[in-house]
């Protein structure tokens, strides 16, 4: 049985990837595991990660929930699944503000459906906020302290 | 002392504009309170009870003389004159204006000093030992890891919205003068056989369920201690509770799951942490640790005239030993008998910074008890620098006796507190400095908080006292028996609380039960380890 | 009696409804009585005062406007360790009254 609670693509408002928007019912992380044909699954912050990482293979897509801003889970399934290796579509979704577009880019999510469409204008800058960056994550970008000791 | 690089500057340069882009927002309306309130907090501004509140980082208590000028600048052009310097080694101004705010940190940022990560539930403002650099017991200046785990944690995009804050302290010698186990994580840096690593403690805190520390790891090689941390960081991201935001601390989780469990389950993601490679360069270690080169130290005398009587009081009580033996660390106090402890005019943190220019090779710290100090100073130099800070109000000789009491602001300016703290503190140090008591008891540590949040430290008081309220009345209780340093212990409650009166004259008579029973040499704290709780007890409600 | 009271937005000053405004001071608060939420709701929404909230208060012996809970009171007047920096109160009793 499949539960289709997942975003559509035309709910995605912004996208980092060339490839076509993924358009399947999305799955639970438990059902997910029980499915051998799902292809993309929706995380809640209470889920572990981890035991999706036998399936990444099969998924295009995962959708990782975030019910409240505050809760930061969502960053920690992002890079999880990054530093696994999954290059499918990472879209965060539900209470996804302005000012978490950046952070939520480092740690490896690619496209985003707000559920309350953001201010355009604003949300790009945001985006745009960190010419560099301190921390090695999940986007692969060269660290300050990288730039400093590069040859 | 760390300087910035263009990439530092660009980093804080692009927090201010974010950050004043945001209040743009919100006074335009286009972010509500709610919304706002977390991106104002990690900038710093808190909204209290009178007015705005600016808490400014001062990583890991080291600023220089330009940068405590602007400290004054900002409190004169911003706020009201002064400012608190905090447990937290940081400065508080009272009185800001959220439409001044950006200005207040951009001028902040002309001179490398920011708000970031003063509050809010990121990882906080890293703090160390006030006399990092300077202390003769250190294996070396922790404030260099301080510096990488500063840049670690800024803007660290995956640890921003933890379940709750986060504070880490770095020392590097076996005593403990950061009150490190009382932090989420504490970190001591050691040498083992020649080489350096770091010893991992996690799980301590304050606030309500106060808890020690436990050691988590003997020894992580210095060349992944960000790796560790992060590893660290990122289970109590995942598993930290967040159902209840007084159970969301690490401390809870380490002692829910046990510290066997955190540490199988924090050595297994640093293991796979590893080999993604999060370690920051080699290099970038030394680059840091070349700006922490000691300055040029000359030799000179060892000792000096102790004449005047008050002088030589000053410098036993006020001064540390130092690296060098021509040298010493000189304690500013910001407690004078019936002041407010930790606050400074602008003129007085000019008259320090000239100090520190003309005689501590440009330097200050920050110290955890809310004084300042001059980490350098020539022996030679001490009665020059004694006169200057008497005149100026600066010279009270009473570094950690009973009237170098630790107070968080309180009822007077907090909006969680339950009962004022700030009064408690002015009136026993008044008393104790009236009756020349102070010298008689020697190191005693009191501490005070307003509520159970307990920013004043008082379950790691020799003497503590927590603020509750008592049917809209301030009611104090006591505590006794807390230590924040290498011998940590909490304090245990004596009993019922008093009224504000009651509780002054409590403290009176515990400190009359333990000169009575003190054996020589023995402080307050070691008397009552001996003989325990009851005698305190009998005196107080017997 | 129950008032009304916030912080300004752009400046962060204590301030109290007063039937039109809002005030700085504590004297010049009027009974809300059941109208508020809806005074609280619209006034915020309008970004004329943060986080309001309604408190009790009582009209005391020498005619001032006196909140219950003894919060609101040093806010009233300001930090009672920094006199010099109070909210300027010149019908008010004195610092006693706070406490
Ligand atoms: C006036 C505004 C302040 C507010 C609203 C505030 C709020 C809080 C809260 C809510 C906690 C408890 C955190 C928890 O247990 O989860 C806390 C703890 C603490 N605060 Fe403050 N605080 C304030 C001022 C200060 C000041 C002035 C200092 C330094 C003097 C300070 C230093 C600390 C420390 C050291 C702790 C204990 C750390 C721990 O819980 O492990 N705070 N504060
Ligand atoms: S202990 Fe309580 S009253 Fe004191 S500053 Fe912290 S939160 Fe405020």
């Amino acid at each position: 049985m499949t539960t289709n609670l997942g975003t559509s693509p035309d709910e995605v408002q912004f996208r980092f990837r060339d490839d076509e928007p993924v358009d399947h019912a999305t799955v639970t992380v438990d059902s997910c595991c029980d499915q051998t044909n799902a292809t993309a699954v929706r995380i809640e912050p209470g889920d572990d990660t981890r035991v999706l990482l036998p399936f990444l293979d099969r998924l295009a897509l995962v959708e990782v929930n975030f019910p409240a801003f505050g809760d930061g889970r969502g960053y920690s399934s992002a890079r999880i699944l990054r530093e696994a290796g999954f290059t499918g579509e990472l879209r965060a979704v539900g209470a996804v503000l302005i000012d978490q577009l950046s952070h939520m880019r480092r740690c490896g999510f690619d496209s985003f459906a707000p559920d309350k469409r953001l201010d355009e204008e604003d949300a790009l800058r945001a985006f745009a906020t960190w010419e560099n960056v301190y921390q090695r994550a999940a986007d692969a970008r060269r660290t300050i302290a990288d730039k400093r000791h590069e040859a | 002392m760390y300087r910035y690089d263009q990439y530092d500057k660009a980093m804080v340069d692009a927090r201010v504009a974010e950050f004043r882009d945001q209040a743009r927002r919100r006074l335009e309306g286009k972010l509500t309170e709610d919304q706002f309130k977390p991106l104002r907090l990690m900038n710093g501004l808190y909204l209290q009870l009178h007015a705005y509140m600016l808490r400014v980082a001062i990583p890991y208590g080291t600023i220089d003389a330009r940068q405590m000028e602007m400290l004054a600048d900002i409190a004169d052009k911003y706020d009201r004159g002064y400012g608190h310097f905090t447990t937290r080694q940081n400065i508080q101004y009272n009185w800001i204006k959220l439409e001044d705010t950006a200005d207040a940190l951009a001028d902040l940022a002309t001179v490398e000093m920011h708000a970031i990560q003063t509050s809010g539930n990121c990882i906080r403002n890293i703090s160390a030992d006030h006399f990092a650099g300077a202390a003769a017991d250190e294996v070396v200046d922790p404030r260099p890891y301080a510096e990488l785990m500063r840049q670690w944690s800024s803007f660290h995009p995956e640890f921003t919205y933890l379940p709750r804050k986060f504070k880490i302290a770095v020392i590097a010698s076996e005593k403990d003068r950061a009150a490190m186990r009382l932090h989420d994580i504490g970190v001591r840096i050691v040498k083992r056989d020649g080489e350096v690593g770091a010893e991992f403690y996690a799980g301590g805190g304050m606030g309500r369920t106060p808890m020690i520390a436990p050691l988590i790891r003997d020894f992580v090689p210095i060349d992944q201690m960000i790796t560790y941390a992060e590893a660290c960081l990122r289970v109590y991201n995942r598993y930290g509770r967040r159902d209840n935001k007084y159970k969301a601390r690490i401390k809870i989780l380490v002692h829910e799951l046990g510290a066997a469990e955190y540490i199988r389950q924090v050595e297994e993601e640093f293991a796979h942490m590893l080999s993604v490679g999060v370690e920051p360069p080699r290099e970038e270690l030394a680059r840091i640790a070349e700006y922490f080169a000691p300055p040029a130290f000359v030799d000179g005398p060892k000792t000096v005239d102790r004449s005047d009587p008050d002088f030589a009081l000053w410098v036993d009580r006020n001064t540390h030993r130092h690296k060098h033996d021509a040298y010493v660390s000189a304690v500013i106090s910001l407690k004078p008998a019936g002041g407010i402890p930790g606050d400074a005019t602008s003129e007085q943190m000019r008259l320090v910074a000239r100090l520190a220019r003309e005689y501590s090779f440009d330097e200050l710290r920050v110290m955890h008890t809310q004084n300042l100090l001059l980490p350098h100073v020539r022996i030679a130099d001490l009665p020059a620098v004694w006169q200057a800070l008497d005149e100026a109000g600066l010279g009270s000789p009473n570094m950690d006796t009973i009237e170098d009491i630790i107070a968080c602001p309180g009822l007077d300016y907090c909006s969680l507190a339950n009962a004022r703290s700030i009064p408690l503190a002015q009136r026993i140090s008044e008393r104790f400095a009236e009756t020349g008591r102070t010298e008689v008891v020697g190191e005693l540590k009191l501490k005070i908080s307003g509520c159970i949040n307990a920013c004043g430290h008082h379950h790691a008081g020799h003497i503590g006292i927590l603020g509750v309220d008592k049917k809209g009345t301030e009611n104090y209780q006591l505590s006794l028996g807390g230590s924040e340093a290498e011998d940590v212990s909490l304090a245990k409650i004596t009993g019922p609380g008093f009224d504000e009166d009651g509780v002054i004259a409590a403290v009176e008579k515990v400190t009359d039960v333990y000169l009575a029973a003190r054996s020589d040499g023995e402080r307050f704290l070691d008397t009552y380890r001996r003989i325990g709780m009851e005698p305190f007890k009998e005196a107080l409600y017997g | 009696m129950k008032i009304l009271t916030g912080n300004d937005l752009r400046t962060g000053a204590v301030t109290w409804w007063n039937g039109t405004g809002w005030s700085l001071f504590v004297d010049d608060a009027v009974d809300v009585g059941e109208d508020a939420e809806e005074i609280l709701a619209r006034e915020e929404a309008a970004r004329r005062v943060n986080v309001p909230y309604a408190i009790e208060a009582t009209i005391d012996a020498a005619g001032h406007v006196r909140p219950a809970h003894i919060k609101d009171r040093v806010r009233a007047l300001g930090p009672t360790v920094r006199r010099d920096l109070a909210v300027p109160t010149a019908n008010k009793t004195g610092w006693d009254w706070v406490i």
